[in-house]
């Protein structure tokens, strides 16, 4: 577990990157530090392992203060992979791999023994053990970079942008292979990005700075989309940038469930629900709104108390879609619709994020245990 | 005239004899170049790894490059009086600037990203410079050994004029004597001896800087350009065309 109590950091010139940062990360978790540039999220990473030193405020390592470690001892323990990889143009990539198990003093024999398990384990050919780092693909480059973070099987891993330089398509690949990986390894890992999707992606826990270094929230992917905790957090989430990568996961993963209906024609003797919302049909079973629960918030709105629905999810279309209507929905359930426009069912925004879930398990399966 | 003179056995003989005035000058040569090394690489280090005093490294290298290598060679024999030392002391002068642009500008030349994993990992400060930042500089410190050796070989021919022994006797006897084919003989020399040597360097360097870097080199092409595109200086610049030129 990593814990940031009251940290400060501000530099010579005076600014101030991170400011009173109170925060921590979950034992065998992936946390994200995102926000846009500016905002304290690599200081913060960097503190971790004494790369910067804090003004004011403590850092735990599992209950260790680093600043109790000499560093170079103490990043010996802690993986760290950055941008462009890094790696050391003048070594082979198995000894860019052996890095860290020879600076602890492992035998060369041992070191490169590990080295090419851990080849194997981020999935790359044995064989790219004798190449040069020019020699690779920038995808490959970064597959290189954890594996060298991983060589000494450290518990805690900091990643600073790791996937920022390699191209989209390249990045997903990354992206599910990181989380295959940690299914396995199981590691604390603070991850940074500037990438919301990327954030809301691999983040069991994402939290958000803003310029000046501030936390603003810290919570799951799922909350962070649903609920944002002020306006910057909103426009930073963003629906059109945080649910863009949804609409590259198709619906299949959903189930729409059964909710009360009743026909607009028989609105004036509808029974309505006790406790649950009712949706309103046509004769041709096309949705026209929502009649509030019983229960529900008792003011009497005209027209009976039919309130306007929310977009429609046409089954079988990309998951953006499903979560949109759930959550512009005033009952907070997506109305699943067929092809032709008739209801097909109701779906939350929980299960939609729970479904995306699944996909990303799928994705990142491979030993099929979650993580 | 001149092959004849160059072959004559006579020339090849006596304290006067090419291969005594060869070894003469492939001694001075030798004795600066190191000297200058034992001197400049270490400081180049310091100043590259440190990032302390780079710009006086710079504008002190640029400005030795600048003094008149004659008038250095006059001054120090006026100061240190004749003989072989003084002679030695202002081409060891001369020789630094080179050496010392090269070293730094290698371990500045180090990929910051490079450095940064470097420490990340926990590599102590000398770990860095020994296992990373040395190995990367090397192109660029090698290349201003080659220009180092270079420059002295041919201002040890011009220091025969303060009574230095070496070639430059041949090219300034021979001027004296109105003897052409001596002269052109001695030059030949020279040039002989600066491109023995340089070769014998650029092998060093193939020998010597990790696989990994030449081919990096290769792939991107034109090293020199990224130099004085980032804005080092014209020594900098120097010392790395050497290198892209091999």
């Amino acid at each position: 577990m990593i814990e940031f109590r009251a940290v400060t950091k501000r530099f010579d010139d005076g600014t101030v990157a991170v400011d009173n940062l109170d925060l921590s990360v979950a034992a065998g978790t992936i946390t994200v530090f995102v926000g846009p540039s500016g905002c304290g999220k690599t200081t913060s990473l960097r503190m971790v392992n004494r790369m910067v030193e804090p003004s004011s405020g403590t850092i735990l390592v599992d209950g260790v203060d680093v600043r109790g470690v000499n560093p170079a001892q103490l990043r010996r323990g802690i993986g760290y992979v950055i941008q462009q990889a890094g790696l050391f143009p003048h070594r082979t990539v198995l000894d860019n791999v052996a890095t860290v198990p020879l600076l602890s003093g492992w035998t060369r024999r041992r070191a490169r023994a590990r080295a090419a398990e851990l080849l194997e384990l981020v999935g790359l050919p044995a064989e790219l053990g004798a190449r040069y780092p020019v020699q690779l693909s920038g995808g490959q480059q970064q597959r290189v970079g954890v594996a060298r973070a991983l060589a000494a099987d450290p518990p805690v891993l900091l990643m600073d942008e790791p996937f920022s330089a390699v191209d989209p398509v390249v990045r997903e690949g990354l992206q599910d292979e990181l989380l295959r990986l940690q299914a396995e390894l199981d590691k604390t890992i603070v991850f940074v990005t500037h990438d919301i999707d990327e954030a809301v992606k691999v983040g069991e826990r994402v939290a958000v700075f803003r310029q000046g270094g501030r936390l603003v929230q810290y919570a799951g992917p799922d909350e962070l989309l649903a609920r944002p905790a002020d306006d910057f957090v909103s426009s930073f989430v963003g629906r059109d940038r945080g649910y863009r990568r949804l609409s590259f996961v198709d619906g299949g993963g959903i189930e729409p469930a059964e909710v009360p209906t009743t026909r607009e024609t028989a609105l004036a003797t509808a029974e309505r629900a006790p406790d649950a919302w009712t949706l309103v049909l046509d004769e041709e079973d096309r949705p026209r709104g929502w009649l509030p629960p019983r229960s529900g918030p008792a003011e009497e709105a005209p027209g009976g108390g039919v309130r306007p629905g929310g977009s429609l999810y046409t089954r079988g279309t990309p998951l953006r879609g499903a979560l949109d209507a759930a959550l512009s929905s005033p009952s907070g359930l997506g109305v699943v619709v067929d092809e032709d426009g008739r209801y097909a069912g109701a779906v939350s925004a929980e299960e939609v994020l729970a479904a995306i879930r699944r996909r990303r398990d799928e994705a990142g399966a491979g030993a099929g245990g979650a993580a | 005239m001149t092959l004849s003179w160059l072959f004559d056995p006579a020339h090849w003989s006596g304290t006067d004899g090419i291969p005594v005035r060869l070894l003469q000058h492939l001694r001075y040569t030798l004795v600066a170049a190191l000297a200058a090394t034992a001197v400049a690489v270490p400081l180049g280090l310091f100043v590259g790894h440190t990032g302390r005093g780079g710009v006086l490294v710079v504008g002190g290298s640029n400005a030795m490059r600048a003094l008149p290598t004659l008038g250095l060679v006059t001054f120090l024999f006026l100061v240190l009086g004749s003989g072989e030392v003084s002679a030695l002391v202002a081409l060891t002068v001369l020789a630094v600037p080179p050496v010392l642009a090269g070293t730094y500008a290698g371990i500045q030349d180090t990929d910051a990203g490079v450095v940064d994993a470097a420490r990340g990992m926990g590599m102590t400060g000398w770990q860095r410079l020994w296992r990373v930042e040395l190995p990367n500089a090397l192109p660029l410190l090698l290349g201003g050994v080659r220009n180092a050796v270079l420059q002295v070989v041919a201002t040890t021919a011009v220091a025969a004029y303060v009574g230095l022994g070496g070639l430059g006797r041949f090219l300034l006897d021979g001027l004296r004597a109105f003897d052409y084919p001596k002269m052109v003989a001695g030059a030949v020399l020279v040039a002989a001896l600066a491109m023995v040597l340089d070769l014998l360097l650029a092998l060093l360097q193939r020998a010597v800087v990790p696989r990994g870097l030449r081919l990096a080199a290769r792939g991107r092409g034109r090293g020199p350009a990224r130099v004085v595109e980032r804005g080092r200086t014209e020594v900098a610049a120097d010392a790395a065309m050497r290198e892209g030129t091999e």
